[in-house]
């Protein structure tokens, strides 16, 4: 249902209550009338009629059943008899007004309507930067928690509507406004905030790529200088994605594909890009790396054409197990069968193999499929996919080399292209730099902040988040020393626990600069690209935009907060 | 022909009509404005009120706060009313009955604007 849809449904209740409230005022109107024209006797004995006060004070508290009894004076008997009649129509008025009430509060569409405002609302009145997050299975409930921990708000619309009902549960600690609703509608779309001023991005996670579809061409047309970023599965639909400009596409099975390829190509290369985009708070183990010679890879769908692919760009030969070979791809070996079974991996050389790829589309088969062939052969490089994230337990049981989760990885992509836009132009430096660089830069990382998943965040010096410094670099234009600037604010003599990696200069003819030096200066506009621990992070923050702070740490000396401190230290160095 | 439209119509008018009967008269003599005609243009102007409810057009919004309007004044006409006869007690003296009368008047006022839309509305229907 779209939202004029809603809307209507509001003034159709509104309508349905009419009925009701015209029968209660006729009720009331015709009671009180009676009463006023019904003979009475007042306290003398004296013939007389109640006025209109009286009236509507008996009839207010008679049709409410509150009855405090004959007021002012004892009734006479006709108007006894007229009370009876107001008694049963008022209770009878009320009845079917309360009736037609809660029937109305008990119908479906109107409370999706309400539902609809509330969500409008909470939306609208969101002030500070968030992110709309389409599709909150498991990639979306990854990714919500990261931002919740980040700091950063979200918003989501889920259409299943039990999902809807455990993000409730999942205890964040900023309320995440979330609809039961299709993404697919543009103006579910826009009610979630596509058009709001502070929505940074939309993300598009559901597990249908032609809704994914439909929310990047709407993001595309309706706020086309946001980033989106959509899953999309098969090659097709990422193509139509990208050819009406969407930034940035994310296929998870590609993106491993390419993993896999660099960590065959260059381990230590892959060993520090996946320790930089772990999500926070995760621990990385430092696995082995994959040997080069014969792989057996069984199920030949998305995931395993990516991942022969990437194997055979590194002329590796794969011997591919599945049911039945595909036309065309008879150059490659094959062995039909079912992987799960001996007889099969042994015809594909499992004895003599260097390592196995469990690629097919089903848990078990995959769980069943490798704990075989380690059986023939333990000495396998084993690669896993797990497809969903309820069999975590029995993956983390079995110790795969890789265990590929989609979820995780899309989770993991777009929270680098979100928070550290500035990650994927380091690591491209570093795939230019080689081997053995890459190597010695891991180790000193390591060594430095351990296997534990750092803290990574990009930084812009500008007002915002830099004003002392931009203070400070209006009268020194040369630039601040980095290494000064990454002193501990509570004892300049040490150093913060963390490190720049990457630094991009405003001016565009600069080149950037990648592990600046200590000396290197900091000026306005510079982005930089750090990694350490979130207490640094939080000691840098204080730094760069508190002046008296910044000053300790550039120059070694204390100014004294204000008068009073000002006169206690001159009497404490004397 | 629309019975909604003759029932909307009806109490529109009816609302007006009534008020003015109440209305017209010396503003200070009690003996020409009756009390039960007071009674009779509350009731109505209160259904025409209802009446006017989940209409989504920008006329229907108009006449919905016209008769919010002459809602109001009405019932405070009748607090005035019972406030002289029955809380001060000094009775229908021209002071208070002038007071009434008054706020009738403006109810009357925005009862008339109703009408006027009213009219407007039907000259502007084609069919």
């Amino acid at each position: 249902m779209n939202s004029e849809a809603y809307e209507s449904t509001f003034f159709l209740a509104l309508r349905r209550l009419r009925a009701p409230l015209i029968t209660l005022i006729l009720i009331y109107a015709v009671s009180i009338l009676g009463l006023t024209l019904i003979p009475g006797l007042d306290a003398a004995g004296n013939p007389s009629r109640m006025n209109f006060l009286h009236a509507f004070y008996f009839i207010s508290y008679t049709a409410t059943t509150i009855g405090f009894g004959e007021i002012p004076n004892a009734f006479s008997e006709p108007q006894r008899m007229w009370v009876i009649i107001c008694i049963y129509l008022s209770v009878i008025g009320w009845a079917y007004s309360i009736g037609v009430l809660l029937a109305l509060l008990q119908d479906q569409n109107f409370r999706n309507a309400v539902r609809l405002q509330r969500f409008g609302q909470a939306v609208r009145h969101l002030r500070e930067p968030f992110y709309l997050v389409c599709g909150y299975g498991e990639t979306g409930q990854l990714i919500c928690r990261a931002l919740d921990q980040l700091g950063l708000r979200a918003v989501v619309i889920e259409i299943d509507d039990s999902r809807v009902s455990q993000l409730d549960l999942h205890g964040h600690s900023v309320d995440i406004p979330a609809l039961a609703a299709n993404a697919r509608q543009p103006e579910i779309l826009k009610r979630a905030g596509l058009t709001h001023t502070h929505c940074q991005g939309v993300i598009a996670l559901t597990n249908d790529d032609n809704a994914n579809l439909a929310i990047a061409i709407s993001a595309r047309l309706l706020a086309p200088q946001l980033p989106a970023l959509c899953r999309a599965e098969t090659v097709e639909i990422a193509a139509n994605m990208a050819s009406f400009g969407t930034r940035h596409i994310i296929n998870p099975f590609d993106k491993f594909g390419r993993y896999l390829a660099l960590a065959l190509h260059a381990p230590a290369a892959y060993h520090l890009l996946e320790w930089l985009t772990a999500v926070p708070g995760t621990m990385v183990e430092p696995h082995r790396d994959p040997p080069r010679g014969h792989w057996v890879l069984c199920g030949y769908g998305r995931f395993g054409k990516v991942l022969v692919s990437a194997l055979e760009q590194e002329s590796i030969p794969v011997t591919i197990i599945d049911h039945a070979p595909l036309a065309g791809e008879g150059h490659r070996r094959w062995v039909r069968g079912d992987g799960s079974s001996a007889p099969a991996l042994l015809e594909a050389g499992v004895q003599d193999a260097v390592g196995i790829v469990a690629s097919t589309n089903d848990d078990v088969n995959n769980l069943s499929i490798v704990v075989t062939a380690r059986e023939l052969n333990p000495q396998l490089f084993v690669v896993l996919r797990q497809n969903l994230q309820a069999n975590q337990a029995l993956f983390d049981a079995f110790e795969s080399d890789f265990t590929v989760v989609p979820s995780q990885i899309i989770a993991r992509e777009c929270l680098a292209i979100l928070t550290t836009p500035l990650v994927a132009p380091f690591l491209w430096q570093i795939k230019q730099r080689g081997e053995s660089w890459a190597s010695t830069l891991l180790d000193q990382l390591t060594d430095s902040f351990g296997w534990e998943a750092p803290m990574v965040w990009s930084m812009r010096i500008d007002a915002a988040a830099a004003p002392a410094l931009i203070t400070w670099l209006g009268s020194t234009p040369a630039g601040a020393p980095l290494g000064d600037l990454l002193r501990n604010p509570h004892n300049r003599a040490e150093t913060l626990e963390c490190r720049a990696l990457y630094l991009v200069r405003d001016n565009e003819n600069d080149e950037a600069i990648m592990l600046p030096h200590r000396h290197t200066p900091v000026r306005a506009g510079d982005q930089l690209l750090l990694v350490g621990r979130s207490t640094a992070r939080n000691d840098l923050t204080l730094t760069l935009s508190n002046e008296n702070t910044l000053a300790y740490v550039l120059q070694g000396r204390e100014i004294p907060g204000g008068w009073v401190w000002q006169q206690a230290a001159r009497l404490h160095t004397k | 022909m629309n019975l909604e439209k003759v029932i909307f119509g009806f109490f529109i008018v009816l609302a007006a009509t009534l008020n003015f009967g109440f209305f017209i008269g010396d503003l200070d003599n009690p003996i020409h404005h009756d009390v039960y005609e007071l009674f009779a243009a509350i009731v109505v102007n209160l259904i025409a009120t209802v009446l006017k409810f989940g209409d989504r057009t920008h006329i229907g919004a108009i006449h919905l706060s016209t008769s919010l309007v002459a809602d109001l004044q009405l019932i405070a006409a009748a607090l005035v009313w019972s406030y002289g006869v029955h809380v001060t007690d000094v009775g229908m003296t021209p002071e208070i009955t002038a007071k009434v009368v008054s706020l009738s008047g403006g109810a009357l006022f925005a009862n008339v604007v109703s009408v006027v839309i009213l009219i407007a509305e039907t000259i502007m229907q084609k069919r």
